[in-house]
């Protein structure tokens, strides 16, 4: 076990340093003077030397990619043009908002979809099933945006319930900055909903067709017993590393879903970055995005490997 | 066509999944051809006079904030969503499966190497790499589909990587090698045909996701520009005029919805077509 958690983090550090790597070519390496980018194409030759210089730009190439990569380690990804404050402040301010988000939107979509996943196998081809299945497919194919603005169009609109968006912060109560984030996290998790509540029938279909569940039925063990006591152990483990996946991509939904509600997360951060040509904090949300999705990942593998013990000996 | 070929005809158009998902795309392929001919109106036309209106014999799906028509607008931006699906998913199938052919193929180093630099290319989904290169290089439709295509490399490198492990020690592989045949020739004619169904199967299933894709980006405003039709883009424009005109934000989001629904219910009628083991 312990090899096989070495040889996984071993491959997750080679993989965050291909990460920043990508990062890091497509802003420095690709055609494009970043310097040019933050100033405009009618800037003059000194305040481009002036930014190339202060960006270390001037460095050879390896020598800036080590450079930033030396300091992003440490916890330093540059400092923000627009606001003249370090990238990481900003990044861990706005975190403040995804990362509640996307919790949110990941307890929705585990609440709902493995009990109504379960419900569809035990009434495989019965009402529950089929509801299910449309359920489902109907989530696939509605994209989150659009649910977030009909879920406006109905609770805010109309109804009045709630207002259209915004964040006032943690400061003003746990209760009314949650409920800022319901609906947000509702329109989030229901493509990830839609896509586990298909694994969890899966799975739990693909285990009742085992041969020791058919031996626990014949051994005269409860329908309620066969389906806790043993199909459900096994059939959580794809579940389980199917949740884990879809966290990293909820917190990748949670940029789109942060500007239908106006929510100050990292996704705003960088689309305002765009506009003010703020390459650092563009380049330090995508990295750490990026890493934290790859941190998941590998993270989702060795949960794998910890219960499925074929997994490791692969 | 062939006998085999004629006789999976009727199994497939007996297959309620795969015909309803055929019928809904077939729909989206001829409204886009037809946009191309024909429009009800001009979908870039303004009339202020007529902005915000509901549906109506004259605008069918009502009009925009600048009095454009949405049915009009609808129609063009399928044209978008099956470009996007095409060059998104040709990118992410053409070079993914070149990396999974020499990966599965060679092995060794240069396995490795790939498969860690796919991990890697896994941390980036469209929207991440679009703010990255929206943030270099201009916002548009071209950033919106190499960002989509890029976060499929992963999923068509590991398919045909898996396919070619499988296949590139078996019986008809080594008499095709004792016979002389060449590495060329080994993937191009004999492994390459093998790891076709799963990789068309994963066409057809990533082909929304593109459109979903691309439709959230133009949402952002990485995608598509204005004045061009696209449905995501109008869903953004929607927003602001929730309460004066509803149905504008419904008629975009039902397109997308459409559309993809459909995709995937033929991209799940061909899997359980082409590979019956694997319908769930």
């Amino acid at each position: 076990m312990r090899c096989y958690v070495g040889r996984r983090v071993a491959a997750l550090a080679a993989t965050l340093l291909l990460v920043s790597l990508l990062v890091f070519v497509v802003v420095r390496v690709l055609p494009g003077d970043p310097a040019l980018v933050i100033l405009g194409l009618e800037a003059s030759p000194e305040s481009v030397a002036r930014v190339r210089q202060a960006l270390g730009l001037d460095q050879p190439v390896a020598v800036q990619y080590f450079r930033w990569m030396a300091r992003a380690v440490h916890g330093d990804l540059g400092r923000s043009i627009q606001y003249d404050v370090p990238v990481t402040s900003l990044v861990l301010s706005r975190l403040q908002v995804t990362l509640p988000l996307t919790l949110l939107a990941g307890a929705f979509m585990v609440l709902g979809a493995v009990p109504l996943g379960v419900l569809a196998a035990r009434r495989h081809r019965r009402a529950a099933d089929y509801v299910t299945m449309v359920l489902s497919q109907l989530g696939v194919a509605v994209p989150g945006f659009w649910a977030g603005l009909l879920l406006i169009l109905l609770f805010s609109v109309r109804l009045g319930w709630v207002r259209a968006g915004g964040f006032d912060g943690w400061g003003q109560g746990v209760w009314p900055a949650l409920k800022s984030l319901l609906l947000p996290a509702l329109a989030l998790g229901f493509f990830q909903f839609a896509v586990l509540a298909r694994t969890t029938r899966s799975a739990v279909l693909e285990v009742l067709r085992e041969e020791y569940v058919k031996t626990a039925r014949a051994k005269g063990v409860a329908e309620r017993g066969v389906l806790f006591h043993h199909a459900l152990r096994n059939a959580m483990i794809p579940v389980l590393t199917v949740a884990g996946i879809q966290i990293g991509q909820l917190m990748a939904g949670s940029i789109i879903l942060e500007s239908v509600f106006y929510l100050p997360g990292l996704g705003r951060l960088a689309l305002g970055a765009i506009s003010a040509r703020d390459l650092p904090v563009v380049q330090g949300v995508v990295l750490f995005v990026a890493s934290v999705i790859v941190m998941i990942n590998v993270a989702v593998d060795i949960l794998y490997g910890v219960l499925d013990p074929r997994i490791r000996y692969e | 066509m062939t006998g085999p070929a004629r006789a999976n005809v009727p199994r497939a158009l007996r297959h309620v999944t795969f015909t309803i998902g055929l019928a809904i795309t077939v729909l989206l392929v001829v409204t886009a051809a037809l946009s191309l001919v024909y429009t009800p109106r001009d979908p870039l036309e303004m009339s202020i006079a007529g902005r915000l209106q509901g549906p109506s014999p004259g605008h069918l799906l009502g009009t925009d904030q600048f009095g454009r028509d949405l049915l009009s607008r609808i129609m063009t931006g399928a044209v978008t969503a099956i470009e996007v699906g095409l060059i998104a998913v040709g990118i992410g199938m053409g070079i993914g499966v070149g990396l999974g052919v020499l990966s599965g193929y060679f092995g060794g180093w240069l396995d490795e190497g790939f498969m860690r630099l796919m991990d890697a290319v896994l941390g980036f989904p469209a929207v991440l790499s679009a703010l990255l290169l929206a943030a270099v290089f201009r916002p548009g439709l071209a950033v919106s589909m190499v960002a989509i295509g890029v976060a499929f490399l992963p999923v068509f490198a590991r398919l045909t990587r898996a396919s070619f492990l499988e296949f590139r020690d078996r019986d008809f592989v080594q008499a095709a090698r004792a016979l002389g045949a060449g590495d060329l020739e080994l993937i191009a004619s004999h492994i390459m045909p093998n790891t076709l169904p799963p990789l068309i199967v994963q066409a057809t299933i990533s082909f929304p996701v593109a459109i979903l894709a691309e439709a959230a980006l133009s949402y952002l405003g990485l995608g598509t520009q204005p004045p061009h039709p696209s449905w995501g883009l109008m869903l953004k424009e929607s927003q602001s005029f929730l309460g004066a005109n509803p149905w504008y934000a419904v008629f975009p989001g039902s397109a997308i919805a459409a559309t993809v629904l459909g995709l995937n219910l033929l991209g799940d009628g061909l899997r359980d077509l082409l590979d019956p083991k694997l319908s769930g």
